[in-house]
This record gives C-alpha cells, structure tokens and sequence, in this order.
C-alpha cells in the first residue's frame, strides 16, 4: 500500500471490501427479486414461468453464489456490530474474522446439497 | 471514511524520505478542541445506528427466508404460486415478509447512500445518483407492500 492513503491492506481493509461488494450486489438482486415476486400479482402463470427459470442448473449456480453474498454479509456484519459494541472487539477483529471465514466455509459446503443437488441431478442425470 | 481525507492524501505516494516524511493522518477519532463533550444524535449517527440495528435483525428474517425457500422441503424446486399462497395465508408470514422488505431496503438503500457519498465526488452526478437510488428504493418497498396486503390467492 502507497503511503498517504486510508486504504491499509490486510484483514481489516479487505473484509470492508468484501463487506461493499456483497452489499451491493444483494441491494441489486433484491430489486429484481422484488419485481419477480410482484408477477404473483398478474397471474399464476407468469409467476410459475419465472420461477421456472430459477429452477435451471445455470440459475442453480447463481442462486448458490447469492448465497455466498448473503451469508458472508451476514456474518461480517455481526463481526462489524462485535467490533463497534463489545469493548474488547477492535482487539479481536482478525480472530472473529477467521472466525467468520470457517463459519462461512462450514455453511457453504452444507449448501451445496440443498441448493445444487437438483440441478446436478438434471445435468447428470438422477 | 470522510470525503476530505480521500482527496487530500489522494496521489501524494512518492519522493518522501526521513526529511520530507508523508502528512500524519489523524487518527478517526482524535478529539479536537471544537468536538463536544457528549456526541450528539444527528442523522448520520442514527443511519449508523439503524445500520446495526436492522443488520441484528435481517440475520433472523434473511437467513430464516433462506432455509425456507432454498434448503427446506426439497429447495427451490418446491416455490410456485401455490407455495406462496400457502405462505401468504398466514399473517405471521405476511409480517415477516413486509418487516423484512422495508428494513433490507433502508438498510441496502442506507449503504448504498454511503458508498455514493465516498465514491461520487462531483456534485452532479452524486445527486442524480442518489436521486436514482432514492427513486428505486420507494418504488421498490410500495410495490412490495402493495404485492403483499394485495395478494389474492383465487386470482383466476
Ligand atoms: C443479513 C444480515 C445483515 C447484516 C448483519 C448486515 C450488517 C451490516 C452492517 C453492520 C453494515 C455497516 C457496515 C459499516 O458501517 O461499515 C452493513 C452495510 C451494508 N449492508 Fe448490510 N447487513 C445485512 C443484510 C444486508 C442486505 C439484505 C443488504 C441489501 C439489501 C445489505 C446491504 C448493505 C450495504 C449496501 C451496506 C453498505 C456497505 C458499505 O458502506 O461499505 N445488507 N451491513
């Protein structure tokens, strides 16, 4: 990092990269999402067809990647909260930082199942 | 971060050595002689706080919703319209589903304010940015409101 700059590397600055990032992109599908789920006021039909698309082993991918988003945001941002509130946060940001990466780890392979097995049984065959 | 620190230690990176050492930024929260003694609530602390406080609570009503509709009950492959109108039968769900619409709005609305304010450094284009954001985020919660008390499960 180049002196006379606020951007300091390491755990802290990265973590509020990733931190920006996932919000953003989960503000962006929250309108779209809002907007599909608005067709179940037009009619069955146009509801049904666009949560089929959501049922495709391409979407499948997206939808675990979303999940991804979310469940880092989540979990940083509880970091973000212990940090702010409890006295002894700020000294142990890299521990609960760590501390939220094996979470994130341990629930992303849990979602690997519910969330893809359908469209791998569809790729592959079942 | 505040807009006066990112532009004035923008682009001074090189020639500094032991005699003509880089500026000292100040740390976030040195108190200068003009800072009151208690901090006072202005907006700024209360989006802060509201920050915090709808993260808490978007923990539960987000990643419940995440159980319910991608994990629980064969995922995805379960949601259609009669799944929603399932849901939509019971006022408990209507609440969680509205609660959790306005607060994930404000709060992403909220971030993206700050992320427009550290990024859009010319006056123009932060408040037609913002203006947009403003825009999207009321139409956004009315239509899902309006979606939720409008919900009429014998549509056809
Ligand atoms: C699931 C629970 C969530 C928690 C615990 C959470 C927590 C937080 C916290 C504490 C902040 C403030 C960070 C700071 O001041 O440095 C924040 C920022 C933000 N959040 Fe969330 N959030 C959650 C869900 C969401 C959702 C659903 C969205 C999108 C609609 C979102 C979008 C954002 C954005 C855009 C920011 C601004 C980021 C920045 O200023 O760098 N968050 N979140």
């Amino acid at each position: 990092m180049p002196a006379g700059t606020l951007y300091r590397g390491r755990e802290g600055m990265w973590s509020w990269v990733a931190h920006r990032v996932t919000g953003v992109l989960i503000f962006f599908f929250l309108f779209v999402h809002v907007l599909d789920t608005a067709l179940v006021r037009v009619s069955p039909e146009a509801y049904d067809d666009v949560v089929a698309t959501y049922k495709t082993p391409l979407v499948a991918v997206l939808e675990y990647g979303l999940v991804a988003a979310i469940l880092f945001h989540a979990l940083n941002g509880l970091r973000v909260i212990a940090v702010d509130f409890w006295a002894k946060g700020p000294r142990y940001q890299k521990q609960m930082l760590w501390t939220v990466l094996g979470l994130w780890i341990v629930l992303m392979v849990g979602a690997i199942y519910p969330v893809l097995g359908h469209a791998a049984r569809e790729v592959f065959g079942s | 971060m505040t807009d006066e620190a990112t532009t004035t230690a923008a682009g001074e990176t090189r020639g500094y050595s032991v005699d003509n050492p880089a500026p000292v930024i100040e740390a976030p929260r040195a108190r200068r002689a003009k800072t009151p003694r208690a901090p006072r609530m202005n907006f700024e602390m209360l989006g802060w706080l509201f920050m915090r406080l709808s993260g808490i609570v978007l923990v539960v009503l987000v990643l419940g919703h995440l159980l319910i509709q991608l994990v629980l009950d064969g995922g995805v492959s379960k949601i259609g319209f009669a799944f929603v109108a399932g849901r939509w039968a019971s006022p408990f769900w209507q609440a969680w589903d509205l609660i959790m619409l306005w607060l994930a709005m404000l709060h992403g609305a909220n971030g993206l304010r700050t992320i427009i304010n550290d990024y859009a450094e010319r006056a123009n284009p932060r408040f037609w940015l913002k203006m947009l954001l403003y825009t999207a985020t009321v139409f956004t919660v009315l239509l899902g409101t309006l979606v939720i008390f409008t919900f009429d499960p014998n549509i056809r």
